[in-house]
């Protein structure tokens, strides 16, 4: 029986730099020394564990975790849906995912955000959800909009959905953002653009999902998301695995 | 030509910006939506050991506080487990072990209250000294950066510990020592995360 061995070491040259000096705020943000790499202890192979207790059924469904009884919020009716997978291609099951986002005028229900664009009534804007046990998760909600972002003097972002994951171990845990098949500012925007290689920038761009959209009603977009993978020890008396 | 492995590449890091709050602690961006928001409490009522209390402030590197960054804490309870099937024993009723805060959006200051954890076993290494882990993401850092928490009242165990000794400069050690005090009857740890410049704390890839 193989027992589970450390996570395979993140790869420094794909994820993005600390550093970015077209994405401005991370210019005083980032460490200048480098990371000091570990090999993982129990601090790092372990990490929170939740249940269907700590959530309520209705907080994936962002059409209606926050409207009033028989209202909805305007926007264009989508479903993000896709399966947690860690780099083996294994299913990741019962481990919790977060989303944030605008609403569909580009506007947060938050007291920093002062965008001209008004609040909806009927939009909170984050939900939650415990992937199953084939890793698969979905939220219904509305698009976000693009917004304007102090940066240079004209950015915008792109569309674009938060998204937290736990994984089973702190080390895996991740934020990242989930942009959207078609749209024309993600290739403009610095925030994007730290992440060195095209195809890993490819890699947060949901697809639009013909097959899983729900005729009259919502169309869904496709996005997988992939946390760091993890060996297996075959013999024990060869502790570095496989 | 040689065959092809078949791994996945990790999801890309993106930033969690400004308005983290509304995702992962919406009371704090000023709207209530949950039951329940999770995070709030580490320790659980349960939990044994010393109670304490864990503060500071994240500072960039022009030396001024980031108010608008979102901490979580990882650790194993007052005997040195963690709540997580790996995680080397039981733990009490109510024990997660695992907390998240926000720092005040005008001061910048952060705060947890837990119960201080115990000695954790080591693997691949040597027991490690009591620590938490961090981890600190927020508008301008792209991937959350990984830290641990150590207490100043752990000399011998912290001498002995593996990761800290893993670290090459001496001096950059202490960056992960919590300094102990007292407040109002509570034991308080005052920890200042330093993101650049003079004595930036130490980040670790795990």
């Amino acid at each position: 029986m193989p027992t589970p061995g450390e996570f395979y070491q993140r790869d420094r040259e794909w994820q993005p730099p600390a550093l970015t000096p077209d994405y401005k705020t991370s210019v005083a943000r980032s460490p200048q020394y480098s990371l000091i790499s570990l090999q993982n202890s129990v601090s790092e192979v372990t990490g929170p564990v939740f249940g269907h207790n700590d959530i309520d059924p209705i907080d994936n469904d962002l059409i209606l975790n926050y409207a009033k009884p028989g209202e909805s919020p305007i926007g264009e009716r989508i479903i993000v849906h896709g399966r947690v997978l860690d780099e083996n291609g294994r299913p990741i099951p019962n481990t919790l995912v977060e989303a944030w986002q605008a609403n569909a005028g580009g506007r947060y229900r938050h007291k920093k955000d002062t965008y001209l664009a008004p609040i909806d009534p009927n939009f909170g804007g984050c939900g939650r959800t415990l992937t199953d046990k084939n890793g698969y998760y979905f939220f219904r909600t509305v698009k976000p909009g693009a917004y304007p972002w102090r940066n240079w003097v004209n950015n915008w972002r792109p569309a674009h959905i938060h998204l937290s994951i736990f994984g089973t171990a702190f080390a895996q845990r991740l934020i990242t953002q989930c942009y959207f098949e078609g749209d024309p500012l993600i290739d403009k925007c610095p925030i994007v653009k730290t992440i060195p290689s095209q195809e890993g920038r490819d890699s947060l761009v949901a697809a639009l999902d013909m097959n899983a959209s729900v005729p009259l009603d919502s169309i869904a977009y496709r996005f997988d998301i992939v946390l760091r993978g993890r060996r297996s020890t075959l013999f024990e008396n060869r502790l570095e695995g496989n | 030509m040689v065959q092809k492995l078949h791994y996945l590449k990790e999801t890309p890091s993106q930033t969690a910006g400004p308005y983290v709050h509304i995702g992962l602690a919406p009371g704090a961006a000023g709207f209530e939506i949950y039951k329940q928001e999770l995070g709030w409490d580490i320790a659980g009522p349960n939990a044994k050991g010393e109670r304490i209390r864990v503060e500071g402030l994240v500072i960039d590197g022009t030396g001024s506080p980031v108010k608008d960054v979102l901490l979580e804490a990882w650790q194993a309870n007052s005997e040195g487990n963690h709540a997580h099937p790996e995680g080397g024993g039981e733990v009490e009723e109510g024990f997660r072990g695992w907390g998240r805060v926000i720092t005040d959006f005008e001061t910048g200051e952060w705060a947890f209250e837990t119960v201080k954890p115990g000695r954790t076993q080591g693997r691949n290494v040597g027991p490690q000294a009591p620590h938490i882990n961090l981890w600190v993401v927020a508008r301008g850092i792209n991937i959350g950066l990984n830290t641990r928490l150590y207490f100043d009242d752990e000399t011998e165990a912290n001498a002995e510990d593996p990761v800290l000794n893993i670290i090459e400069w001496e001096c950059r050690r202490a960056t992960l020592i919590a300094k102990r005090g007292e407040r109002d009857g509570q034991i308080v740890y005052r920890f200042d995360i330093k993101l650049q410049g003079e004595d930036e704390t130490v980040f670790f890839d795990i």
